[in-house]
């Protein structure tokens, strides 16, 4: 579905991905992890070309996307679903005006048929109550949670979450889990996500990536992951108290 | 595509190095503008169809017109009022007071209202739209928008550079009235030049010529503000801190060429 091929980028003279080439498999979830500035932010911008890379090429189905540009690339960006690090709401609109943005402009419905699809996608994300509020009136997990539902409102192919959890307190953290998770099999939505969060990654994850260096050190499923012994994943692991045997009491 | 990459160049071997990538980076700025301004302006007819686009229009007209009346006003009321004064002082000096009213409907007309309605909104309209797109794009949210394949410059710029079009002539015209009415005030109580007189020496002078080419210039001005704080705002990079500096560098930009065009105008419509 995604394909990476020995994909560089230089930024500021620095190699942030080196050679950097990868697969991802239509309806899988695919986690991306590793140390903050490893590049993991900017793997995911080059699958909707925000960024293009320095060398090699990035594939979305059968189309090199890092090539495209206008009206061929807005097409390609129509199957993507993109959930920013802070929700990238606009700030003068409501939670239901931000959800049904992108239907308004780029679709034919009706406006009972806008407000039946952001209705649905409220409700998937647990914020049936809150779209007549403005952003800055919810807190940041509900902001996620919004821009979540405005990455899902087209039904797209292929979501991608930046940092889906991070600021966000456990509980609320587990519950955005428990969505990519539910969007993943009821909607077969391939999921590619950027975290941190590597508990939340060996729950909802069916591979995991660990980005160091600008390449990829593991790929593996949750639990070939967890007994890596791979140096970079077991340092990471280590630090948020998981050994091989799972997830250990501090 | 808006959202753009941060060019990224090695240090400069020398200072003629360092001038001539600066110039290169400034010609390639000058191009992406007057891009973007094409575009916005291109986009207008379809934006009055739409009714999103008409409805954001309206929301800008009233940002860009009816919050920036207040200043307009005073301004507007001052600058006659210093106009009548120093142009009073002088022709006294020859008995002819009289005449401050062509002096003044003349300037307003050609040069001031154009200029002061343009500083106005550079300063109050054009800051406040570098600074709001400058946010949105360091707040992801015109990455965001391009990823849900919507034009930032059809859904952002477009609607405030119909805005601005329409309404600098407007605020440059009422400068003008009101510069007059300033004049007139300060002949009245200060040069003893009686209302009527001021008023009738102000309409003989004026020519229909001057103000056309004064709501020409006013138009220029609207699109060259709009084009500059967008621009800055979109190519806003360094969070808060690059927030600041686009909203500065539009402000001095629009300042620099509304002095710039308005000289261009002015040496194209008056031969010497």
């Amino acid at each position: 579905m995604i394909r990476f091929e020995k994909v560089t980028k230089q930024l500021g003279g620095k190699n942030v991905l080196e050679d950097l080439s990868f697969d991802i498999e239509q309806g899988e979830i695919f986690v991306i992890v590793g140390p903050s500035g490893t590049g993991k932010s900017v793997t995911l911008k080059h699958m909707v070309r925000l960024l293009t890379p320095t060398s090699g090429a990035v594939w979305v189905g059968d189309t090199e996307v890092s090539a495209l540009d206008g009206a061929a690339l807005s097409k390609v960006r129509g199957r993507f679903g993109y959930l920013f690090q802070g929700g990238a709401l606009l700030g003068w609109m409501t939670v239901a005006e931000n959800i049904a943005l992108p239907l308004r402009e780029n679709t034919k419905m009706t406006e009972d048929e806008i407000a039946a699809q952001v209705e649905e996608a409220l409700g998937l994300v647990g914020m049936a109550q809150d779209g007549d509020k403005l952003p800055s009136e919810i807190s940041g997990g509900m902001q996620k949670r919004a821009g979540l539902a405005r990455a899902i409102v087209r039904r797209p192919e292929i979501v991608l979450y930046d940092e889906p959890t991070s600021g966000l307190d456990p509980v609320t953290a587990r519950t955005i889990d428990r969505l990519i998770r539910r969007l993943n099999k009821e909607l077969g939505i391939t999921s590619v996500v950027v975290s941190h969060d590597l508990q939340g990654a060996l729950l909802i994850a069916d591979r995991i990536a660990m980005l160091t260096g600008g390449r990829f050190v593991e790929v593996s499923t949750p639990k070939e992951f967890v007994a890596s012994e791979q140096p970079d994943v077991r340092r990471f692991l280590d630090a948020q108290f998981i050994s091989k045997k799972g997830i250990e009491g501090m | 595509m808006i959202t753009r990459e941060p060019v990224y160049t090695d240090e400069p071997g020398s200072m003629l190095v360092s001038l001539w990538r600066q110039i290169i980076l400034g010609l390639g700025a000058i191009g992406r503008a007057g891009s973007l301004t094409v575009q916005a302006l291109a986009g207008i007819p379809a934006m009055l169809l739409s009714r999103r686009g008409c409805r954001e229009m309206m929301r800008q007209l009233f940002i860009a017109g009816i919050k920036s009346l207040p200043v307009v006003t005073v301004v507007g009321m001052f600058t006659g009022m210093i106009l009548g004064l120093q142009v009073g002082l002088e022709l006294r000096r020859f008995n002819q007071e009289i005449y401050i009213g062509s002096a003044v409907m003349v300037s307003l007309l050609r040069e001031m209202g154009p200029f002061m309605s343009g500083l106005i909104l550079a300063a109050c309209v054009g800051s406040s739209m570098a600074a709001q797109i400058g946010t949105m794009t360091v707040n992801d949210e015109i990455a965001a928008l391009e990823i849900m394949s919507i034009s930032p410059v059809r859904f952002l710029m477009t609607p405030r550079m119909a805005a601005m079009v329409m309404m600098t002539p407007i605020l440059s015209f009422y400068t003008c009235v009101l510069g007059v009415i300033g004049g007139g005030i300060v002949g009245q109580t200060q040069l003893n030049v009686p209302w009527d007189q001021y008023i009738t020496m102000a309409i003989d002078f004026a020519r229909m010529r001057d103000l056309y080419v004064g709501l020409f210039k006013a138009l220029v001005f609207g699109i060259v503000i709009t084009g500059v704080s967008c621009y800055e705002g979109f190519t806003t990079r360094m969070g808060a801190v690059g927030v600041g500096k686009a909203t500065r560098r539009s402000v001095i930009t629009s300042f620099l060429l509304i002095l710039i065009f308005g000289y261009i105008i002015t040496r194209l419509f008056y031969d010497l």
